[in-house]
């Protein structure tokens, strides 16, 4: 088994954090993982990403060029890896952000109002976590449960009393793909 | 010991730490900023030293001055930088006292660029610093790598006395992955019988790599040639994969060399025998494993991020008996898997030449993509 | 001879213990000598002898290291500071040298010895300047003095072309880190008494932790400036010293307490 996945956005919007979680709890459910950021002066007001790599055995490439998974949370991310998708890939979209429909077919792409649903919660930096819930719905290896289980293990103590909030929006991004999903197949 | 998610440029620094670092000199400069930031914390709150030297040129004679004491001392720097520390690295190799140097590895030449890159293989292994010494290179290919390397070339650099570089690149010093760091070593400050320490009731001691008699430099040489002689027979290094039964033989270090390996997994399950050749020291080089397999392959592809540098001491191990190819990317471009299952397919499908000059014939192919 | 006066009481002048038994290779007329004896007298009053390591330049003095009955290392062109600096951090109750010529110390070694003294890195720096390259064969050095001929301004220092000689004392003294920097002469016993002192004071410097200490010894260089031992010792007199004249330029508060 072997699963490739790149997260991207705006540096500020929680990206490197979000594959960061995403690597911890693979990480706590056994397997191997590898996460890998850009790096450097376009990470200054630019562009982020970061591919995260979750296998069974001992990883090769770190680095994806056609991945079966990824995030986009703004337009210039959405550009990017729509592009690049593997057929039968899932790009979980941040419809907040983009104008536009996908160009592709052969992919499944979720469209989800993650700083509406972010901002609903009362904190729009819980934008990433809201989109991640939606990859999860199509992640079979790992469960909502373990990403959970990952943060309150991984968030520092600063931190923890955003755990609550964290799990909601993960929790709401996860049930509105699942409803997107379900009525995709039902249409 | 737990595994945990661990950058690995910070990786380096605390196994470091672990493995007994007494002071680390370094200058700041990307992709291996990490190793600088992360000591500046943790070596003061130990009681160490650390300073950040007003150039590369100044570490390297710091971290010089205080491997003159015996303590275990490192710096870290990044291609254009480790530049810088030539004329430091050769001092010290002439000197014969232990160092341990980190290369995170980024686009050149010049200023280049601080995407990952290979290309410094040639400055680690075959050149870098004037004069003729020795010297011992390893190339991790992924976080716990470097943290069992990063251990290793401490007891390599003091069993040698000689300079032991860990040559990485931005993939490995910014990825993180899942790993394991030893166990914290009590601080053991030897008292070696060379060290400059302090004349206290015993005759003193000068270190230096002046032997102004050339008599004497040759038989410091000759020294040092012997040294060389035990390493490359005890410290080669190397890991294979689906090699026994291998056709073709895939050989790359480092980031290159797992990303190879993705390709021939692919490549396997395509029905390709194919396997990879991984030298964890690229200096020593694992001339033997290769020699052997140049007497039952049909061909090699040497994969690096640069423009065939490692390929060379792959064709000197070959010496002809089999078609040696080259695919590389270069200038801090990364390749992906596909690319290298490309050239494995190719090698698995077409007549390979002998004679052909592997760099021109991938050139050629770079620049009709 | 009478060999009944030879007795120990009797000496007036003896190898400082901190010498080794050997012939220095410096040219007749050389003040290394004089300046190396100094240091030697001072590790001997001071009873520093085991503990001290020394850092040894490139330059004329390169071979400093066979004359001092202490550890010693050998550091790259310009680069004893940062070796010194190496050697200090990782054994801070040791004390540490460094034995630099002008070349050395202010040209290659400028970052070097800017920085640490910039850092107040606890070490004494014996600074020679005798405004020449000596080891190469008399070529320019950043201390040579205007219309001064050397064998790569063989018209004399023209400083519209090739600048003017830097007065390192001067610079190193406006910075922080500096706890005692001070220029002397060799060029006379009562100049040498004086340049004695200081490199006491340097060392007494460095063991209270003081920060760092420079002293810089204006020496003759007769072979390459192409007069006599004596004519070389007026020279320094009437063409250095109002170049570079004597002086404190740098007292910390705490090292003008320390008596001696």
């Amino acid at each position: 088994m072997q699963k490739e996945l790149i997260i991207a956005g705006f540096g500020g919007q929680g990206v490197l954090f979000a594959g960061q979680v995403l690597a911890y709890a693979a990480m706590d459910s056994g397997f191997e993982v590898t996460w890998i950021p850009s790096y450097g002066p376009e990470m200054r007001g630019g562009t982020a990403n970061c591919t995260i790599v979750i296998a069974d055995e001992e990883i090769g490439s770190p680095l994806v060029q056609h991945p079966p998974y990824a995030v986009a949370l703004n337009l210039p991310s959405f550009d990017k890896y729509e592009a690049e998708m593997q057929a039968g890939g899932v790009l979980v979209v941040n419809q907040s952000m983009v104008d536009r429909i996908s160009r592709r077919t052969d992919i499944t792409c979720i469209f989800i109002p993650a700083n509406e649903i972010a901002e609903a919660l009362g904190d729009k930096k819980l934008t990433n976590m809201v989109a991640m819930g939606a990859m999860l719905a199509c992640l079979p290896e790992l469960s909502l449960k373990d990403v959970q289980t990952a943060l309150s293990n991984h968030l520092s103590a600063r931190h923890k009393h955003l755990l609550p909030k964290n799990f909601e929006a993960l929790q709401r991004g996860c049930d509105f793909a699942r409803e997107h999903l379900a009525a995709q197949t039902a249409s | 010991m737990t595994r945990e998610l661990i950058k690995g440029n910070v990786a380096m620094a605390e196994a470091a730490v672990r493995a007994g670092l007494e002071a680390y000199f370094g200058y700041p400069i990307t992709p291996q900023t990490e190793i600088l930031e992360h000591l500046a914390r943790r070596l003061p709150e130990l009681g160490r030293a650390f300073v950040q030297a007003e150039s590369e040129v100044a570490a390297i004679n710091m971290v010089y001055g205080a491997a003159c004491t015996g303590v275990r001392v490192m710096s870290s720097s990044s291609s254009p930088g480790v530049s810088l520390m030539m004329e430091g690295i050769s001092y010290i190799a002439g000197t014969e006292v232990p160092v341990v140097l980190i290369n995170v590895m980024r686009g050149g030449p010049g200023l280049g660029n601080i995407a990952p890159a290979q290309s410094d293989y040639n400055q680690a292994v075959h050149g870098g610093g004037h004069g003729d010494f020795p010297r011992i290179v390893l190339a991790p290919a992924s976080v716990q790598e470097a943290i069992d390397l990063t251990v290793a070339s401490f007891d390599l650099a003091e069993k040698y006395r000689c300079v032991t570089m860990l040559i990485a690149d931005g993939n490995i010093g910014q990825m993180m992955e899942p790993a394991e760091l030893p166990e914290m070593r009590p601080l053991l400050r030897k008292d070696w019988p060379w060290a400059t320490n302090g004349a206290l009731g015993r005759p003193r001691r000068i270190l230096s790599s002046i032997y102004i008699d050339p008599p004497a430099e040759e038989v410091a040489n000759l020294r040092m040639l012997k040294t060389w002689l035990e390493i490359q027979k005890n410290e080669v290094r190397y890991k294979e994969y689906f090699i026994e039964d291998a056709d073709f033989v895939v050989v790359g270090f480092g980031t290159a060399g797992r990303i190879a390996l993705s390709a021939v997994r692919t490549a396997r399950q395509q029905g390709i025998k194919v396997g990879l050749l991984r030298p964890i020291t690229v200096s020593p080089f694992p001339f033997a494993v290769l020699d052997e397999l140049a007497s039952r392959a049909q061909g090699f592809l040497v994969t690096e991020m640069n423009m065939g540098q490692m390929l060379q001491d792959v064709q000197l191990a070959v010496k002809g008996r089999a078609p040696v190819e080259f695919y590389g990317r270069t200038g801090g471009m990364v390749p992906f898997p596909g690319e290298i299952l490309k050239e494995i397919q190719r090698m698995a499908t077409t007549k390979l030449s002998l004679t052909a000059d592997p760099r021109q014939a991938w050139l050629e192919r770079m620049l009709a993509k | 001879m009478n060999p009944e006066i030879i007795k120990p009481e009797n000496a007036v002048y003896c190898r400082p213990a901190s010498f080794t038994e050997v012939s220095t290779h410096y040219c007749p007329g050389c003040t290394h000598g004089t300046a190396h004896r100094l240091i030697a007298e001072v590790l001997d009053e001071m009873m520093l002898k085991e503990k001290t390591i020394g850092v040894a330049p490139v330059g004329c003095s390169v071979f400093a290291y066979n004359y001092f009955d202490t550890d010693f290392v050998e550091a790259a062109h310009g680069r004893a500071p940062a070796m010194a600096t190496g050697i200090k951090r990782v054994l801070p109750d040791r004390i540490v040298f460094t034995y630099q010529g002008d070349g050395d110390l202010a040209s290659i070694g400028m970052a070097e010895i800017m920085h640490a003294a910039g850092r107040g890195e606890n070490i004494t720096v014996i600074f020679v300047n005798n405004a020449i390259y000596g080891m190469t064969g008399g070529q320019m050095a950043p201390t040579t003095l205007p219309g001064q001929k050397t064998t790569s301004s063989p018209l004399g220092r023209d400083v519209e072309l090739q600048g003017y000689p830097l007065r390192m004392s001067e610079m190193i003294a406006k910075m922080d880190g500096a706890g005692y920097v001070v220029r002397r002469s060799l060029h006379d016993p009562a100049n040498i008494r004086k340049a004695k002192k200081a490199v006491r004071t340097a060392f007494e410097t460095q063991v209270r932790g003081l920060g760092f200490s420079m002293v810089e010894l204006l020496s003759t260089c007769p072979t390459n400036w192409g007069i006599t031992p004596v004519e070389s010792l007026q020279w320094v007199e009437d063409h250095m010293i109002p170049v570079f004249p004597l002086g404190d330029f740098k007292v910390s508060a705490a090292v003008g307490d320390i008596r001696i």
